[in-house]
């Protein structure tokens, strides 16, 4: 990754401009020009680093949403886990170590839905999934630190 | 060239931009044709869309694990309940936490706050946490770290356009 590239990242994972040309206006922040954005972004896309451009939704206000854990017995835990990426309402799904072994975030137009897709999960699966919607946030997701001097532990 | 979008417009519109803004110099013009409404339309959709505060963030959206960021730890903390909004706050204002919500004890489940620490090796970060909960002085309450060891599915939401945007 070139030092440019760094740069977009550790200055634009919040704060792009909703402009007409917003590659423009980062490129004038960052002294560079509009075609080296374009082709950073494109090269991160090609290598899958780039999810996107664009908003991380506001789950309290675009809707609900919950963080939601499994014990998955481990010789089940493959298929319990692809069941799981199956489902629209699904976006992050890890494996963490715990007893509750499969952690993801359901996201749905309401809290409803949710409740209906933790049923079919139950139902699916034999298993209780833990239902932990958020109570409060103190700190949001602002995106990752790039620079080796950043926050990120080395 | 202005004016109201209809409801099918702002759907659509809704449902392309969770996709992604198109990598070409004028990305709303690009949506706005998808859409069936103009530049300026779409424009001033999803600035009204910002300013009703719908949007955390909006900017580049990485896959960390793809940059090199591959040690990420749940941090999951029992707290007394009169305490965990003065702790929240604190570890939320500490270098490295990346996400701090409090959540729901369950029967089986004492923990009521999270934190998100990531970082380029797991050796770090299990030193970074230590740390935080020392200068905290948290070491001694009930505490867990959760490593993720296989990310499954890594991607962004999607919604319906939220009932509260209808007309």
């Amino acid at each position: 990754m070139d030092l440019l590239t760094q740069r977009m990242l550790d200055r634009f994972q919040h704060g792009v401009p909703v402009c007409a040309r917003p590659y423009q206006a980062m490129a004038e922040e960052l002294g560079c020009s509009e075609a080296d954005i374009l082709e950073r972004l494109a090269r991160l896309q090609e290598t899958g680093a780039l999810s996107r451009i664009g908003p991380v939704m506001e789950h309290s206000k675009a809707g609900s949403s919950s963080l939601v854990a499994l014990a998955v017995p481990l010789a089940d835990i493959e298929q319990v886990a692809a069941y799981i990426n199956s489902l629209p309402e699904v976006n992050h799904n890890y494996e963490r170590e715990h007893d509750y072994n499969l952690w993801f975030v359901l996201t749905g137009p309401s809290r409803s839905h949710l409740d209906a897709v933790l049923l079919d999960i139950h139902q699916h699966t034999g298993l209780e999934p833990l239902d932990l919607p958020m109570v409060k946030p103190h700190r949001i997701d602002l995106g990752f630190p790039m620079f080796q001097d950043s926050e990120v532990p080395q | 060239m202005s004016g109201q979008l209809t409801q099918a417009q702002r759907e659509t519109l809704w449902r392309l931009l969770e996709q992604g803004l198109p990598l070409v110099p004028q990305p709303y013009a690009a949506l706005a044709q998808q859409a069936g409404c103009s530049e300026a339309q779409a424009l001033a959709q999803v600035q009204d869309w910002q300013q009703q505060g719908l949007f955390r963030r909006f900017g580049v959206v990485v896959r960390h694990r793809l940059l090199g960021i591959d040690a990420n730890c749940m941090l999951v903390l029992d707290i007394p309940d009169e305490l965990v909004d003065a702790v929240g706050d604190r570890l939320a204002a500490s270098p490295g936490v990346n996400l701090c919500y409090q959540r729901p004890r369950r029967p089986n489940w004492r923990y009521n706050l999270f934190c998100m620490v990531h970082g380029r090796c797991r050796e770090a970060v299990v030193r970074h946490v230590d740390g935080l909960l020392e200068q905290h002085g948290l070491s001694q309450r009930p505490h867990h770290l959760l490593f993720s060891t296989r990310a499954f599915k890594q991607r962004g939401a999607r919604y319906s356009m939220p009932e509260m945007l209808n007309d």
